[in-house]
């Protein structure tokens, strides 16, 4: 046992050192993903935003979540008490895991592993899990419904979103995202398959429910959805899960489609920028067009959510792998071949 | 003792414990919750051997769809009248015979194809060479070109028999409305945009 200890002290000490160096950008990135999506949801209303703590109320989001901090968690009586805090320590859990592979230049990753585009999508078809165990436990009326309308919504859009992937893999030959990103160098996805760019977006907006499908939580009709009964630090975790998944829906548009680190042209002054700036940049720009469909787009009705994702995206990206593949396999394109 | 062994232990571990609550919680739900705990871990224990394809489709297949299905039915379930733990001991003696009779079949199995791993190339097989290959392309390879005629078979039992339970269920019930998309959009010209003058109103 000993003998184990001394053998692995240092992997482990490395892996949790490397653990921390995905965790504190991310945490960052989410608190400003938060500010932007306000400030911008703002403009585009011509209201000002948050804009009284700190300077341009850039620290707005460090006090709401200190407020969170300090509030009591309330335990619904009646509630399936330990099922109802795992869920939220589930979702932000799956969510942070599922960075573990996104690279963000090249060779900058944690875990370059073979099937990273499969084990993302794993890891994203988990996170229904915590909104279902949220929406049970609560044990009230309007958490059950939106859990209910989210699983169905996010078990719908997933099979689009799947299809969709395999159209790209079909392009690259690899389930390495590394591999992915570099095989966009002559030309980014997004040019040849731009259906399947649109498909995927929209589908990443049902997926992290972001309006306009954001109904699990529709305050209109269920409160505030399978999060009704939550307060203080399990909301935050929520919260937080929420939004790193949606960071990481722009990360895996940026990885699919709009060629990664890479930069737009491979000429001189924009190839000396490092890897991670463009990385950075194309992620803020997929979720500024995130930001900008929840200002201005209105809430789908549930019956037109599942009509758009089982008979116009399903067969639009079933169409899509089989005109790909014939593509690519009648003009001898296709990788490996 | 290795790390490998170790992480061996912890998951095969957590199986047998969650496989165990899986029957022995009163609350179904938790029993599918538990069942899926004991899924996530089987695709650890995948990992281990380096089947990593195998592990994330276990995971994307059995608990991402299957699994959420099974609980989304067992949640609408109204288990508290429906579940009766009082004489769970009468189902012991057939519980045991099954148990006893598995266990048979078990170790006559295994008596009779003298388990040895080395000996595996010997069983018939048409598997090509697949060094160097990534274990995606190694079963893509068997899946889709050794074996492709019972692939396209299975798919076809499944397709038929997804459409038969569509037809058994399917009812045609008299009196619902629908929306029909192509015809609201094809509406125009029944629709007037009028500029109603304030304080006037407008005639229909």
């Amino acid at each position: 046992m000993i003998n184990l200890v001394q053998t692995y002290f240092i992997e482990v000490m490395t892996i949790i050192l490397y653990c921390l160096l995905i965790f504190v950008p991310l945490l960052l990135g989410v608190v400003m993903a938060l500010y932007a999506d306000r400030k911008i949801w703002a403009a585009v209303q011509k209201r000002r935003g948050p804009n009284v703590v700190g300077p341009y109320g850039l620290f707005q989001v460090p006090a709401d979540g200190l407020k969170f901090i300090f509030k009591e968690i309330i335990l619904p009586d009646g509630s399936d008490k330990t099922v109802f805090l795992i869920a939220p320590i589930i979702t932000l859990a799956l969510s942070i895991a599922a960075w573990a592979v996104v690279p963000v230049q090249a060779g900058v990753v944690l875990a370059n592993i073979n099937v990273g585009i499969l084990y993302i999508f794993a890891i994203s078809s988990l996170g229904v899990y915590g909104i279902l165990m949220a929406g049970w436990s609560s044990n009230s009326k309007y958490p059950f419904f939106g859990a209910l309308r989210s699983a169905a919504q996010m078990v719908s859009y997933e099979v689009s979103i799947g299809f969709v992937i395999i159209t790209v893999l079909l392009c690259v030959g690899s389930l390495n995202l590394t591999e992915i990103v570099m095989a966009q160098k002559t030309m980014w996805f997004f040019i040849p398959l731009f259906p399947m760019f649109i498909v995927f977006f929209i589908s990443a907006l049902a997926e992290t429910n972001r309006p306009p499908f954001d109904l699990p939580e529709a305050e209109s009709e269920l409160v505030a959805g399978y999060q009704t009964e939550y307060s203080g630090m399990p909301f935050v975790l929520f919260m937080f899960g929420e939004y790193i998944n949606i960071l990481l829906m722009c990360a895996m548009t940026t990885i699919l489609f709009l060629g990664g680190w890479l930069p737009p042209i491979d000429i001189y002054p924009l190839n000396a920028v490092p890897g991670f700036v463009w990385f950075l940049l194309k992620v803020t720009f997929v979720f500024y067009l995130f930001a900008m469909v929840k200002a201005f787009v209105p809430r789908y009705r549930y019956d037109q959510l599942m009509r758009l994702g089982w008979k116009v995206f399903l067969p639009l990206s079933l169409f899509a792998v089989v005109a790909t593949s014939s593509i690519l396999f009648f003009f001898n394109l296709a990788p490996g071949m | 003792m290795t790390a490998q062994l170790l992480t061996f232990y912890l998951f095969s571990g957590v199986i047998l414990i969650s496989s165990l609550m899986v029957i022995s919680t009163k609350n179904p739900v938790h029993s599918v919750l538990f069942l899926i705990l004991s899924f996530l871990n089987a695709a650890g224990l995948f990992v281990i051997l380096h089947a990593e394809f195998l592990a994330m489709i276990l995971i994307i297949v059995y608990v991402g769809a299957v699994a959420v299905l099974f609980l989304f039915v067992v949640m609408m379930l109204d288990f508290k009248t429906s579940i009766n733990k009082d004489n769970i001991l009468q189902y012991i003696p057939i519980g045991i015979l099954i148990g006893v009779v598995f266990i048979a079949e078990l170790i006559i199995v295994l008596i009779n194809t003298k388990f040895d791993l080395t000996n595996i190339q010997v069983l018939p097989n048409p598997l090509s060479d697949f060094t160097g290959k990534s274990n995606t392309e190694a079963i893509g390879s068997v899946l889709y070109t050794d074996y492709i005629l019972y692939f396209q078979l299975s798919g076809v039992i499944l397709l038929v028999a997804m459409i038969g339970s569509i037809v058994l269920t399917l009812r045609e019930r008299e009196g619902v409305k629908r929306q029909v998309v192509s015809e609201q959009l094809q509406r125009q010209g029944k629709i007037d945009l009028v500029d109603v003058k304030p304080g006037k109103g407008v005639d229909i």
